[in-house]
């Protein structure tokens, strides 16, 4: 078996260790192993990636396994990566093993529980592993669907509300995409042999017609949109993140999120560069709307989880914004924006997620002077701000600064005006993060009950520090990382720049 | 009749021979054991199941008035199969004490309808064929009909022979258009002297308003709910696949086989129907409280989406057709097992009944679950297989506006399949269905079942068997 397909069998055979076994301790430790193993398989994949590399390997895609699965509609089961996914299956992984952390102490229907997030997580390994837009889009769907009883059951607030919301408007997106899909695959033979094909690398041979591309580009980037939370369909986002229970959070705004980037990279712009040149400006102007209105959003919001949801909005609306810019700078930015952010916002929404179940509140007002109470969270806390606002020396502050220089490289007015809406949203960052950390965690503690809240217990530390190692390892050592990314921007870059020269 | 002669026209006979054989059992069998009569008709029917897969010739007999082609034959397999589901299915309910002394007749009636299926699928002629329909047909409304001391049951099985009296009448005059054009009713020769002006076009109307009627597209639906709510469940289940099943697989065989002079006149019926039977069943079935009626609805909306299939008339759409059916046909029956199990058990058909059904029947949940997902399209299971190849077979031959409005629907259709779900997983209720043990019947039906929803979307030969057949009618 190859080793990306690993990546799909590991998470099926921690479900099924689950489903066997009764007992919770033993659920927790499976699931903790399984994607402990996934992770150390994650490494595995990054050393072997960097080593076939550097034996200079150039091809597009490594580690490819293609088996025909449906032989009349030329459906494969095929798998590969580049620098761009190994990058995402390395967040996910990580995201994936802190999540299990953050929710050790789920007790109601605790089995179930981890069933539907390892699940989750299996549908986003799939996608990105996917070169098949057919397994491409199962995995997509696979994906989203746990999501519904994982925030239906164990969320909190208007939890069914929410859970319906979020379900049927990414099922909405997916059904957009669908069609898209299907436009791309039925374009995909332009000599007309019927020779059609869903495989990724096929297509990026041929340049399909641009009446097609002009109807399917808008339907896939939409499709994938919505899931990066573009204005204006992001409405989901806050309402599902704010009932979702802790881990899912983090996995949702730190993994789910990202596939919109990635799709929208991999498949819309990619796959059908004529029309996103033409048409990207829509789309500029509806993201930069995205960043600025999330920014502005999360100053308002007094709950800790819709504040870190609107701030998703706004950096995941960076993420399709520097996409859509359409050169080597900006592009990479948004790939280093998209795991900067993942790992974050996951971190942020762990923090959350254990201070709600010290407090039982999430709201900021009624909270104060935490950082003398619970020391280790809340400078963890506010290690995640600043890495959300941008400081140096931390994943923020390298993803954004590559993105702001890379938009600001077009010479013309329109892209130069809407970056520099873009760039505003950093000061409306500092804002609110600063705010909460001022109300939150200084000064005096203004609620008894507060003053004897237990710090972080060991598996919230595991969790913690995972993602904090990652977000300062980014910060301080990115050239490995968007080397790595870069090299594999080149195929997409040329089919964009031989088309287009800005 | 040589044996060459036998094997093509091996299904009809041998569910002929096997009415007999259980309506002469029943004179013999010990009045006290009767109830063992029932598993005596399943095992012979599950051998006429397994017969019909065997591999045997194909052609034509009687000078053209029986056809047999791979495809028919799959077809008749695929029937064959989920009337095999459904009599172990119900098993539960016959042996109950009102049914006692109706067993036999219960394997009779379903037995001889679906050899009515059988005729009329390979039908070369078109009195062939309204003979296979009538024979399909009124068994069904007895079936119905057959808890006879419910006013609900017994109002269902009139229901249905009156509409089923009404569609055949319209269905027939559309005939005689036919036969008063062409000159002949061989389905050949007609397709030959058939050549679309507005008197044959008028005809096509009225047979295909006949057979609307028999798959329920809207807008001659209106039957649909209420027969479904008062027949009893397993009947209900039969209704909603197999005699739908057969309907749209002896639509798409005359389609092709004799209309495709006039395919845009068709094409432009399918496209208005399907879009009105897909959005009219799925935003009904969103205010349906009973179960019965709720699949009723989806079951309406159902139908739209294999419109899509075709609509083409492409051999892709055919073959999509067949599969989406064999698909269709595991999920609904895995919705329904369970529906019946719970009814027979507890007598509710409730949504409302069915909060937290997790806590206490986690099995029958997640079966539930599984198959009401298949229904909507969602991977692992086939249904999203099904659905995407359907949607692909539109697409191909540029139906994208109508693929976009079924995406649509199936966003609809997710969320009432997900109230449902919603009742089994998140609601909290006083009363829930108590813990109760199902018998074995009933598990190894439901169990096919998920066998069936996971294998026929992964097990790609399925697809290319029935993909390699679909060329020629």
């Amino acid at each position: 078996m190859d080793i990306l397909t690993m990546f799909v069998v590991i998470p099926v055979l921690t479900i099924t260790g689950i489903v066997l076994v009764n007992d919770i301790r033993k659920v927790r430790i499976i699931s903790a192993a399984g994607m402990g193993l996934q992770l150390l398989l994650a490494g595995v994949l990054v050393f072997l990636y960097l080593s076939e590399r550097k034996a200079g390997n150039m091809d597009e895609m490594l580690f490819i396994r293609d088996i025909v699965w449906f032989k009349s509609l030329n459906i494969h089961y095929a798998v590969g990566v580049d620098g761009i996914s190994v990058a995402m299956i390395g967040l996910t992984s990580l995201v994936v093993f802190a999540g299990i952390f953050a929710s050790w102490e789920v007790d109601f229907l605790t089995k179930e529980f981890f069933i539907s997030l390892i699940l989750l997580a299996t549908g986003v390994f799939g996608f990105f592993i996917s070169i098949d837009l057919f397994t491409m889009f199962l995995f997509y769907e696979l994906a989203v669907i746990p999501m519904y009883l994982l925030i239906g059951i164990w969320g909190s607030g208007p939890k069914e509300y929410s859970a319906m919301k979020l379900t049927l408007m990414l099922m909405g997106a997916s059904a957009l995409l669908l069609v898209g899909l299907l436009g791309i695959y039925f374009n995909s033979d332009p000599e007309m042999g019927r020779n059609f094909t869903f495989n990724i690398l096929e297509i990026s041979k041929i340049y399909i017609p641009i009446e097609a591309q002009r109807i399917f580009f808008p339907m896939v980037f939409i499709g994938f949109g919505v899931l990066g939370a573009l204005f204006p369909f992001h409405t989901w986002s806050p309402d599902g993140h704010s009932s979702a229970p802790t881990a899912v959070s983090m996995l949702h705004a730190g993994v789910l999120m990202k596939l919109g980037g990635y799709g929208a990279f991999r498949v819309a712009i990619f796959l059908m560069p004529q029309a996103a040149h033409e048409l990207a400006w829509i789309f500029i102007i509806l993201t930069s709307v995205s960043v600025v209105y999330g920014a502005f959003g999360a100053i308002v919001q007094k709950d800790l989880k819709y504040i870190n949801a609107y701030s998703s909005v706004s950096h995941c609306g960076l993420v399709l914004f520097a996409i859509l810019m359409m050169n080597e700078t900006a592009m990479n930015g948004a790939v280093l924006q998209m795991i900067s952010h993942g790992l974050m916002t996951a971190l942020f929404f762990a923090l959350i997620g254990m201070l709600y179940g010290r407090t039982h509140t999430r709201l900021i007002n009624e909270m104060g002077g935490l950082m003398k109470v619970i020391p280790f969270l809340s400078v963890s806390y506010v290690i995640a701000g600043l890495a959300s606002l941008g400081l140096p020396g931390l994943s923020g502050f390298v993803a954004e600064m590559t993105i702001f220089v890379g938009a600001f490289q077009h010479p013309d007015l329109f892209h130069r005006i809407m970056t520099i809406i873009a760039v505003s949203s950093i000061v409306i960052t500092a804002v609110y993060i600063l705010r909460v950390i001022a109300i939150l965690l200084l000064g005096p503690t203004t609620n008894s009950h507060f003053e004897h809240l237990p710090d972080a217990k060991w598996f919230e530390k595991i969790s913690t520090i995972t993602l904090i190692g990652s977000v300062a390892a980014i910060g301080l050592a990115p050239l490995w990382l968007s080397t790595m990314i870069g090299n594999s921007m080149h195929p997409v870059l040329q089919r964009i720049l031989t088309l287009n020269p800005f | 009749m040589n044996l060459q002669d036998f094997s093509i026209m091996r299904h009809e006979l041998l569910l002929t021979a096997a009415a007999i054989i259980v309506l002469t059992a029943e004179i013999f069998w010990n009045p006290a054991k009767k109830r063992s009569i029932t598993l005596f008709a399943i095992v012979i029917f599950a051998l006429i199941t397994a017969a019909g897969f065997i591999p045997a010739s194909n052609g034509n007999l009687f000078g053209g008035m029986f056809i047999s082609t791979p495809i028919r034959v799959m077809m008749k397999n695929i029937l064959n199969l989920g009337v095999l589901i459904i009599m172990i299915q119900s098993v539960t309910w016959l042996n109950k004490e009102e049914n006692f002394d109706k067993i036999s007749e219960y394997f009779i009636l379903i037995i001889s309808t679906l050899a009515g299926m059988s005729f009329m699928i390979s039908a070369g002629h078109f009195l062939m064929f309204y003979i296979g329909l009538e024979l399909a047909t009124i068994p069904v409304a007895a079936l119905a009909a057959f808890e006879r001391y419910k006013n609900k049951s017994a109002e269902a099985g009139i229901k249905l022979i009156l509409i089923s009296a009404l569609s055949s009448g319209i269905l027939l005059y559309g005939l005689s258009m036919i036969y008063g054009t062409t000159g002949s009713l061989y389905i050949n020769e007609v397709s030959r002297y058939f050549s679309g002006y507005n008197l044959q076009i008028l005809a096509f109307i009225f047979f295909f308003t006949g057979m609307a009627f028999k798959i329920s597209i809207v807008p001659f639906h209106l039957w649909t709910a209420d027969v479904y709510e008062g027949a009893p469940v397993n009947i209900t289940s039969f209704l909603s696949v197999i005699s739908k099943g057969a309907a749209i697989f002896i639509l798409i065989i005359l389609l092709f086989s004799v209309f495709p002079v006039i395919i845009e006149t068709w094409q432009k019926t399918i496209l208005v129907t399907s879009i009105l039977t897909m959005t009219i069943g799925n935003l009904f079935a969103i205010r349906q409280q009973n179960l019965k009626r709720f699949l009723a609805f989806s079951s309406i909306s159902q139908a739209g989406y294999i419109m899509l299939g075709i609509i083409g008339g492409s051999q892709l759409g055919m073959a999509t057709v067949v599969y989406y059916i064999l698909v269709y046909i595991f999920s609904n029956l895995g919705a329904f097992g369970v529906v019946a199990a719970i009814s027979n058990a507890t007598g509710k058909e409730n949504i409302d009944d069915y909060n937290g059904l997790y806590r206490t029947n986690p099995n029958l949940s997640l079966i539930m679950t599984l198959a009401l997902f298949s229904l909507a399209g969602i991977p692992p299971v086939a249904g999203f297989f099904g659905k995407f190849f359907l949607f692909a077979a539109a697409a191909k031959e540029g139906f994208y506006f109508l693929v976009v409005i079924a995406v649509f629907n199936t966003i609809i259709s997710l969320y009432y399949y997900l109230l449902v779900v919603k009742a089994i997983f998140i609601n909290k209720s006083e009363a829930p269905v108590e813990k109760f043990k199902s018998d074995f019947p009933t598990k190894f039906a439901l169990l096919l079942c998920v066998a069936g929803i996971f294998i026929t979307g992964f097990a790609s030969f399925i697809f290319e068997v029935i993909r390699n057949y679909s060329f020629g009618v």
